[in-house]
């Protein structure tokens, strides 16, 4: 997909005037964080939970050629196909060979934000194939052409009135007249146009948010039920995933799953969560007749051994982009590409290059809110300001924002100097502001004065009080 | 090279290891022989009566229904009763599982067709071989028993389960799993069903029945 997050500022702007996503964003604000709460609160082992599914990754991740390896023998002998894929193109090109050999026309997806991140529908419409994504939120964004901006709510920032009109330019077949005023209309309305798809569909693909080790399966989560269509109804079933979804046991998948939905949406569980080994077998009335796995690199092994390997424990349950300040006030289009929020600044310049998304780790307050909600305890503002050193060291900032570190390092490297330095800055600023106690405009601080007030320091600086107070408690 | 090697050894490289340590290898074999437990939570840890009783309370919680019949036997009149009282029509479509093909279908009004499910299907009957008191979770294996169709594509999914086969918490159904299947052996498809199928996707509220079922009906056998 087209990468916009070198626009990141622009589109956050837009962002912010943008009446609908506004409304939009209300919705998921109060939804996800209430709901994630009550469901942590009633689950008092969620704490010892976080801990275990966070050694379970850890050591998958330490020793991920050989679970790599296990994995794949267990597929092979339960008649599957294991398939790698170093980049995106070998991917989506090992994908596209499949539906051409089984002449596919048509394809039903599950949500998968691999697909995404490797432009797969794009590239299967070049050779003829259709993709159908069949999440309802997939759906919604394919049909408004737009990419999702949330990667478990890919369409939570358009409202009810835009999808009605969506599906009423969309479906051209059904009566001009309809009644779609209750949302029960629009997803009755996706329904019935989706079953027709899963059973005309000649391949299903779908992501899955665990590989199995010690049984060779698939693991998808979901509330629909699309997924489950989407892999039993098709002669061909193709899974794509990337080599840190590999988990050992189904034990250890257990522990994630008491983290993943408690996280994602405030369910004890999600609907289905579905376990898929191998083709159909002898005497099975249903299921596919060939089960691929596509298992995708992409630039994940390089974090590996790195100090953004926490990164790969990620179980994309959204929390962090939920509790977050900025993802809140903007979406999730603004950064530009698959992943956003306080996940997608670290991965995305992971994925992507730093050139490309160096705005997207300094778009955080580091109020740390993101890692205090991650099920699998990942230190994402660390890793944000790993990525800004880098930034910092390849001199891809700004001039002015180095420069201005320089001289601020210059003063903090001499504590006496400083002192002096801003007390009397303080003073001149205090008094020069007394009469309103704020400042409307000041030079060299246009960022801040540009949208509040700056306050007018009143008496000490914070060093002198703490000197004064020091020994009282 | 092929891929494979290219990815394996970029791995390695990352890791800084050949794939060929002894030590390494055991660790591996170890875990994916022993498959430790982890947390599990004290809230399943009951005994039987209240497990089933948590299983129903956390089962009505995610919008399923649930129904309690003393024997096998009784469930068509349960069916039949289910199926009048939500005006639903008197169709059945169920695999071969003997717990549910053997019993008096004959006696009552109700069409029983088997096998795979198909679009038209109004109600599926199938039967799990565990519920997870913890989350109010079915656990469906697919196969001529079972198919998994029956458990998406009508709209309305009745599902069985027997008391005894109610346990506390997920690894406890793997180990039933393992007892019928073999330790590393699965069927194609293990459904866990936790309640009807929902969307959010229309401004964060919660719809029932998506793409699949819009009613999820539990029957306790005894």
């Amino acid at each position: 997909m087209d990468v916009g997050s070198p626009a990141f500022k622009s589109n956050a702007r837009r962002a912010l005037d943008d009446r609908h996503l506004q409304e939009a964003l209300g919705h998921a604000r109060s939804g996800f964080v209430d709901k994630r709460a009550a469901a942590i609160e009633a689950l008092p082992e969620f704490e010892a939970l976080r801990a275990a599914a966070r050694d379970i990754k850890n050591h998958t991740l330490a020793h991920l050629d050989l679970y790599l390896e296990a994995y794949e023998e267990k597929v092979t002998e339960t008649g599957g196909q294991v398939h790698y894929a170093e980049t995106a193109s070998q991917a989506r090109d090992l994908i596209r060979d499949i539906c051409l050999r089984v002449g596919a026309q048509t394809v039903t997806k599950g949500k998968s934000m691999i697909a995404e991140e490797i432009g797969l529908n794009e590239h299967l419409a070049e050779s003829g194939v259709e993709a159908v994504e069949t999440d309802l939120g997939e759906y919604i964004i394919q049909l408004r052409h737009e990419p999702p901006s949330h990667i478990i709510a890919p369409a939570v920032h358009v409202t009810k009135d835009q999808i009605e009109a969506e599906f009423r330019r969309a479906h051209t077949n059904l009566s001009p007249e309809r009644d779609l005023t209750e949302p029960t209309a629009l997803l009755g309305e996706a329904r019935a146009i989706l079953r027709r798809q899963f059973q005309t569909a000649e391949v299903g693909i779908t992501g899955a948010n665990f590989l199995i080790a010690e049984t060779g399966t698939s693991v998808i989560v979901t509330n629909e039920g699309n997924g489950d269509l989407t892999q039993m109804l098709p002669r061909v079933h193709i899974v794509l995933a990337t080599i840190e979804k590999i988990t050992p046991t189904l034990e250890d998948v257990s522990q994630i799953l008491r983290l993943l939905a408690r996280s994602a949406t405030g369910q004890d569980m999600a609907c289905y969560t579905t376990f898929s080994t191998g083709p159909r077998r002898p005497g099975d009335p249903d299921g596919p007749e060939e089960y691929h796995v596509v298992i995708l690199d992409n630039g994940r092994s390089a974090m590996v051994g790195s100090e953004f390997q926490d990164m790969l424990r990620c179980i994309r349950c959204g929390a962090c982009m939920n509790h977050c300040p900025v993802y809140q006030a903007i979406g999730g289009h603004a950064y530009g590409w698959v992943y956003s929020g306080p996940m997608g600044a670290v991965l995305t310049p992971a994925l992507i290059g730093i050139d490309q998304a160096g705005h997207l780790p300094n778009a955080s307050s580091f109020c740390g809110r993101c890692e205090a909600v991650c099920p699998m305890k990942i230190p994402l503002p660390r890793m944000m300001r790993h990525w800004r050193e880098r930034e910092f060291e390849r001199h891809l900032s700004p001039t002015t924002y180095r420069w201005g570190l320089r001289l601020w390092a210059f003063f903090a490297k001499r504590p006496r100097l400083y002192q002096f330095v801003t007390r009397i800055a303080m003073r001149a600023l205090g008094n020069l502001g007394a009469r309103k106690g704020r400042f409307r405009r000041l030079p060299l601080a246009g960022g801040w004065t540009g949208h509040r007030d700056m306050p007018a320091p009143e008496g000490q600086t914070f060093q002198e009080m703490w000197a004064q107070r020091k020994g009282t408690p | 090279m092929s891929t494979r090697d290219a990815v394996l050894g970029k791995i390695r490289r990352s890791l800084g290891v050949t794939g060929n340590e002894i030590p390494r290898n055991a660790t591996v074999d170890d875990r994916l022989r022993r498959a430790p437990k982890g947390v599990i939570p004290a809230r399943g840890q009951l005994p039987a009566a209240e497990r089933v009783a948590l299983f129903v309370r956390m089962a009505e919680k995610v919008a399923a229904s649930v129904a309690r019949v003393a024997q096998a036997k009784d469930l068509p009149a349960a069916v039949v009763d289910y199926l009048r009282s939500n005006n639903l029509p008197a169709t059945l479509r169920m695999g071969d599982d003997s717990l549910l093909a053997d019993l008096r279908w004959d006696e009552t009004p109700i069409v029983v067709s088997r096998g795979a499910a198909i679009d038209d299907d109004a109600v599926g009957l199938s039967r799990a071989f565990a519920g997870v008191a913890e989350s109010g979770t079915l656990m469906l294996a697919s196969g001529s028993d079972n198919p998994t169709t029956v458990n998406f594509l009508p709209e309305t999914h009745i599902c069985v389960v027997k008391a005894e086969d109610v346990v506390g918490d997920y690894e406890a159904a793997w180990d039933r799993l393992r007892a019928m299947f073999g330790k590393g052996q699965m069927p194609r498809t293990v459904n866990m069903i936790t309640g009807p199928s929902r969307s959010g996707d229309i401004e964060q509220t919660i719809l029932l029945g998506a793409h699949g079922p819009r009613r999820l009906h539990v029957l306790i056998v005894g």
